[in-house]
């Protein structure tokens, strides 16, 4: 097709809007966010949980509600981001379990401050988010099989180490040691507001969502993650870092898995070495439910948390509303289909109209 | 579709059984029910397990608690979690909910300590069942319900040595399970002969029997197999088949296979820890305690195993398996 024949378009008028800048109503746009679907489901949920369970509102019960979906959510923040990214980390789940038997086992067997503890087990654990992208990025194998294996790898080393090292298949308890106290503080300790129990993982639940929600929108970092799920090629082809974007990635699971271990150790002073296994699919749940695309390119992390807190009610809400826990997969199951169907639509339509 | 329907009606028209299926069940239902049998108020019990999805030894503890909860005009609520972090936030969820007793599982004793302080500290008497025994009375529960795993293990090395075995293979389907290491070493301290441990992935029920007939086959002087869970001793049986061994199962638990398997004389023996019993006893000690302060055991565990089932009991026994009682 030529431009001969066909009229020149004016030259926009002085003070017209240009035409290549489209305004959108405030309206459309709010549609247009990718937690949408994730915010109305969630608002669905609170409500039926409210009118069928006679303990759900109250305040301690929040208390435990968020409590649940702060677990789930400090993982799905950077779960959600690699999505984005394109990629999976299946091995997200058992590394939380790994980073929490680094961190016991090292302060118990060098009779160490369990400070000194926590920062071993945190570069064991960044640098095993660094292999994932570092073995990702290398060998081109879809991230799928990769972190497949260091999953059962992880599963392996946790049960094979701990009994190796403890003789058992849990940790030794380190409540007595140095140090214990102001981890507990840091990692595990509760405050009570207005009677309702909040514990400190809430608090770094909403700040990784905020750092989260921050790359992602108003850095070049962000800029690159979508364009690295979008079209990875593409997104080299214009000067993207696209290995370095996705061991950042990588790292940045490996970070939460961090907390979340030392939570687990902080909670509890032992460790189970066979847990965590499954875990990664819930995380990956509560950031489809927020509005991530399978696919990469897509997705936002204040949706990874509002899918965290839909999977926190109902898992509450059933023992509340005092239901025969054997449905919760049902329900959840239920619950991924329509907030996933929910998103396609509402962003068919955004888009159609654009 | 209409036809699909009326080929489907047709067929269970036809086809009637007069033994077995949905109808058996429901008679057998009939029996077990009841009515409350106190005028105490209408209190709530919940129970919190490390139970899996779907595990038929709950099923029956269940079923138990159940019972007692109809006869003590009990609201009865389960909720269960195989992680310890999880079971801990349905204990809480417990809490919140302000259930007037409360019935724990122990099996990460480590985990529960805080929650069941919590429940106490708020007025919540707590009764720990199946796991914990050693923690229970420490953790401030009233009793403990459950086997000693040690003792269980004992119990079936002292009944190899009575049916005269040598060389003996104790199969763990869950790596990582202390209970199951300690009913395997139990086993080995009474038992005369040797015995080994084989550890085989229990999720996955062909590699099981694979693993059981391997060991079979490549030693011929095994002439006893103990699985720890009802549903590995079927898959113990076809091994042996296969690999054309002599080697008596025996199992750790009931269920309706073992317990015609035991009639048939495909099995040996069966320990059984009582599920039922478990489930009931709970509840209606905390009953009792509500209604009248009563406590038992003294402080020490109350044992509900092991109780060492034969072909002479098994015929007894089928029908309650049946039924989901045993």
């Amino acid at each position: 097709m030529t431009a001969t024949g066909q009229p020149a378009s004016p030259a926009p008028a002085p003070g017209a809007p240009d035409e290549r800048l489209l305004r959108t109503s405030p309206l459309r746009r709010l549609l247009g966010r990718p937690e949408l679907g994730s915010v109305v489901g969630a608002v669905a949920v609170f409500l039926f949980f409210a009118v069928v369970a006679d303990s759900f509102l109250q305040a301690s019960s929040f208390g435990t509600v968020l409590y649940a979906a702060s677990t789930i959510g400090i993982m799905a923040a950077p779960v959600a981001l690699l999505m984005i990214g394109g990629e999976f980390d299946l091995s997200a789940g058992v590394l939380v379990t790994s980073s929490a038997l680094i961190s016991s086992m090292f302060s118990y067997q060098m009779t160490a401050n369990v400070w000194v503890g926590v920062f071993v087990s945190l570069l064991v654990t960044l640098a095993f988010g660094a292999f994932n992208g570092f073995m990702l990025t290398r060998t081109k194998l879809p991230s799928f099989i990769i972190t497949l294996g260091t999953f059962l790898m992880l599963t392996g080393l946790n049960l094979g180490f701990t009994k190796l090292i403890s003789g058992t298949v849990s940790t030794k308890s380190i409540g007595d040691m140095e140090g214990f106290g102001s981890a507990r503080k840091v990692f595990a300790s509760q405050l009570t507001i207005g009677g309702m129990e909040l514990k400190v993982t809430i608090l770094w639940w909403f700040v990784l969502v905020a750092i989260a929600t921050w790359v992602l929108l108003r850095t070049r970092f962000g800029n690159w993650i979508f364009a690295v799920g979008g079209e990875a090629e593409a997104a080299r082809a214009v000067g993207v870092p696209v290995i370095r974007t996705k061991i950042g990635l990588y790292l940045g699971v490996a970070f939460a898995a961090w907390v979340s271990g030392q939570h687990l150790l902080f909670s509890y002073d032992v460790v189970q070495s066979g847990e965590g296994v499954g875990n990664e699919l819930t995380y990956i749940i509560a950031a489809v439910i927020g509005g991530c695309l399978i696919t990469g390119g897509y997705g936002s992390a204040i949706g990874s948390a509002v899918g965290a807190f839909i999977f926190g009610m109902t898992s509450k809400g059933i023992v509340y509303a005092e239901w025969n826990p054997d449905w919760f997969k049902f329900f959840l199951g239920a619950m991924l289909l329509l907030a996933t169907l929910l998103n396609a639509w509402v962003r068919k339509r955004a888009e159609a109209t654009a | 579709m209409g036809a699909v329907l009326a080929a489907v009606l047709g067929a269970s028209l036809v086809g009637c059984s007069s033994t077995g299926g949905k109808r058996a069940e429901e008679r057998a239902a009939q029996a077990a029910e009841g009515r409350s049998a106190v005028d105490t108020p209408r209190w709530t019990f919940a129970m919190v397990t490390h139970s899996g999805d779907g595990d038929t030894f709950w099923d029956i503890v269940q079923s138990g608690a159940k019972q007692a909860a109809v006869k003590d005009n009990i609201n009865f609520l389960y909720s269960h979690h195989d992680e310890a972090q999880q079971q801990a936030q349905l204990v809480q969820a417990a809490i919140d909910k302000k259930v007037d007793g409360l019935i724990v599982t122990l099996a990460k004793p480590d985990a529960m300590k805080a929650v069941v302080a919590k429940a106490t500290k708020a007025g919540i008497p707590v009764i720990t069942v199946n796991s914990g025994s050693a923690e229970s009375a420490e953790f401030g529960a009233l009793t403990h319900i459950g086997q000693d795993e040690s003792i269980a293990g004992e119990a079936v090395g002292d009944e190899l040595d009575k049916r005269g075995r040598k060389k003996a293979l104790c199969i763990l389907h869950e790596q990582g399970n202390v209970g199951h290491e300690q009913r395997c070493d139990g086993a080995k301290k009474s038992f005369g002969g040797t015995l080994q441990n084989l550890y085989v992935d229990g999720t996955n029920m062909p590699d099981v029997q694979a693993s059981i007939e391997a060991k079979l086959q490549s030693d011929k002087s095994i002439d006893a197999v103990v699985t720890l869970g009802a549903p590995f001793a079927d898959a113990a049986v076809k091994a042996k088949d296969s690999a054309g061994s002599k080697a008596e199962i025996d199992t750790f638990d009931l269920n309706a296979k073992v317990a015609t398997a035991l009639k048939d004389g495909t099995l040996g023996f069966a320990v059984d820890q009582q599920p039922y019993l478990q489930g009931y006893e709970a509840v209606d000690l905390l009953w009792l305690h509500r209604y009248n302060r009563n406590a038992l055991g003294g402080g020490l565990p109350v044992l509900t195993g092991p109780q060492i089932i034969t072909a002479d009991d098994a015929s007894e026994l089928a029908e309650y398996t049946k039924r989901g009682t045993r």
